[in-house]
């Protein structure tokens, strides 16, 4: 079994917000972590497909040399080798199209991504990679099994799951439930520093999608707090004041 | 030219993402200067309601193979349906299907794409579009430079409103793949609104101390006609089902109103629900960081300040 998981780097969600001007995102003093949907759900489960089947895990990573922190995270906590493919994204396609130049060649039999990032949750990367390689693509894996060459796999869906069989290759988002999120070893830390992690040059791709500026949010006005024992009055604001009943 | 706008129908049934769409490629088609056309695919009653949002047009195509989703055949099929009727915007839900759709329309087409976005977009001088990025502490406006564009709405983006009558329902020629992804279940929770679609959201946290004490929150739901959801360490302990979870790594909302009970309101779990209208808080610590965020608080002990709103809604109810 050859397992590719894709990894992604997000501030922490308790880092503090601004920007340069109104144009790029300032990571000063921000605090990166490994997209928990990569680390905690993806991840997992493809090392748990590995234990259970022999095979290998490759992360892979799009973006600049301060990504291998999270890198050697996910070294860590299993995977066998990387790739960084060394570029700065700018949009979802520019990353998918990288991983998928990648993967083209390789012959992996599935390729995990996280359910979206925590920061733009865009939840695109992955389909777009499973177009790129012409794959069936299941999207917000919260179960799966394999059978053989078979994928049984749980998907969310509104208010519910909806059961999938699916036949290998597959590109799979994996989404809460997956598995159980892994914490790494001392071990795990020591071994990740000598396992291969290979830095290759982007493939050319012209960008259709540009940043035009970014904005902070009006500040909300201050709570109006309502008295416990009134609620007769919290009805009232609720229906005259904020119109929402 | 057209938008073209992929309506989702359930059990025969168009949601209200489905309608928020058409909609939305209704008013983004204004803009341009053009039509608005609907496509639905698999079984739907009456697709031609969908004119009374605003599609001039509906193309239906029900062949049987259609009746499952697989994001292979479907994205095919409406990347055809886009050329045939000389369509470079496609607007979807940013549903769980739609979302699956997004990225491989974009590069089966070779579009510009953004997902999730919450305003229509500017068209003086190009296209930009707007979203909600780092949980809900920016905004972000893209530019689109593709000829196709391809926009997936964020639910509760914009509430669709009857704005014409019953409309056209056409077929075309359209050849559709094999799938590949064979649907072999359909588990879905039936009667409440899911919660990516509520307007309105009851969220219970760990101050409810257990499982057995919900039926206050059930009840408080009910008489709203609210949807219920809850923070992850309720969902982790079982007390509740897993797809109640809203949060960083539970499902994000954008209600009208979410009342949150015995939640804290921890970053992680703002992140999910601080898009929300209106947000009011019920909780016995003054200094939860909820109230912060919070439009109306509530400083009480929640097992007599819920049964009491719930007897003043009952109340505003049989008066209005
Ligand atoms: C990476 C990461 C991701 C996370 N993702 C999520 C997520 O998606 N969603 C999420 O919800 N959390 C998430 N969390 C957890 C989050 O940090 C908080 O721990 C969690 O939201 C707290 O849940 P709570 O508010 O229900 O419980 P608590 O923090 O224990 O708060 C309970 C509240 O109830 C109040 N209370 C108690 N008794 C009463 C009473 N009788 N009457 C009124 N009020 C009462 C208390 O004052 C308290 O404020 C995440 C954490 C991490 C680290
Ligand atoms: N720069 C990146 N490098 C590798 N994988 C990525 C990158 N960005 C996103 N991904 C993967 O794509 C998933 C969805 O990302 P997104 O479409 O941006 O929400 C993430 O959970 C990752 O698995």
């Amino acid at each position: 079994m050859k397992i590719l998981v894709c990894i992604s780097k997000t501030p922490d969600t308790t880092a503090k917000i601004s920007f340069n001007g109104d144009q790029t995102f300032n990571a000063a003093g921000v605090q990166f972590i490994m997209n928990p949907y990569d680390e905690w759900y993806a991840l997992v489960k493809a090392l748990e497909i590995q234990e259970a089947n022999g095979g290998t895990v490759t992360l892979i990573n799009v973006g600049g040399a301060d990504n291998e922190t999270i890198i050697r995270k996910g070294l860590a906590i299993g995977a066998e080798n990387a790739v960084r493919i060394n570029t700065e994204p700018a949009s979802a396609m520019s990353t998918a199209f990288q991983i998928a130049s990648y993967a083209k060649s390789q012959g992996f039999d599935l390729i995990f991504t996280g359910k979206e990032t925590i920061d733009f949750n865009a939840a695109e990367v992955g389909a777009m990679v499973a177009e790129y390689l012409d794959m069936p693509y299941v999207s917000f894996a919260n179960e799966m099994k394999l059978n053989g060459n078979t994928a049984i796999i749980g998907r969310e869906i509104e208010g519910g799951t909806e059961t999938v069989e699916v036949d290998l290759p597959i590109v799979i988002s994996a989404a809460k439930g997956l598995a159980e999120q892994r914490i790494p070893n001392m071990r795990g830390i020591m071994m990740a520093k000598s396992k291969p992690l290979e830095v290759m040059d982007p493939a050319p791709f012209q960008d259709n999608v540009t940043t035009k500026q970014f904005e902070l949010p009006t500040a909300k006005s201050a709570v109006k707090m309502v008295d416990p024992e009134n609620m007769d009055e919290l009805v009232r604001l609720l229906h005259e004041e904020a119109k929402v009943i | 030219m057209s938008v073209l706008v992929f309506a989702e129908s359930h059990d025969n049934t168009f949601k209200k993402p489905a309608l928020e769409s058409v909609f939305f490629g209704k008013k983004t088609a204004e803009k341009l200067g053009t039509q608005c056309v609907a496509l639905v695919l698999g079984n739907a009653e009456n697709p031609g309601q969908l004119g009374k949002y605003g599609a001039d047009k509906v193309i239906h195509l029900s062949d049987a193979s259609l009746a499952n989703f697989d994001s292979q055949v479907y994205s095919s099929v409406i990347a055809q349906v886009a050329q045939a009727t000389g369509s470079n915007v496609v607007v979807l839900a940013h549903s769980s299907n739609g979302k699956a759709l997004t990225g491989r329309l974009a590069v089966k087409m070779n579009a510009a794409c953004v997902s999730g976005v919450n305003a229509l977009p500017e068209t003086n001088g190009g296209f930009t579009i707007s979203k909600s990025v780092y949980s809900g502490k920016a905004t972000v406006h893209y530019a689109l430079n593709a000829e196709n564009k391809i926009i997936s709405i964020m639910g509760n983006s914009l509430s669709p409103q009857i704005i014409g009558n019953d409309c056209p329902v056409e077929s075309v020629a359209v050849n559709i793949p094999a799938a590949k992804v064979k649907v072999v279940n359909v588990d879905r929770v039936v009667g409440q609104v899911p919660l990516p679609e509520a307007e309105k959201v009851v969220s219970g946290g760990r101050g409810l101390k257990g499982p057995e004490n919900w039926g206050i929150v059930e009840e408080l739901a009910q008489v709203l006609g609210a949807t219920t959801a809850c923070s992850r360490p309720v969902a982790d302990a079982d007390w509740r089902p897993h797809h109640e979870h809203v949060g960083q790594t539970g499902i994000a909302i954008r209600p009208n109103l979410y009342i949150a009970i015995g939640i804290s309101g921890a970053i992680q779990h703002l992140a999910g629900v601080n898009n929300s209208k209106v947000i009011v808080v019920i909780n016995k610590d003054p200094e939860a960081p909820f109230f912060k965020g919070a439009d109306y608080g509530v400083c009480g002990d929640l097992f007599e300040v819920v049964p009491k709103l719930t007897e003043a809604l009952k109340k505003f109810k049989a008066q209005h």
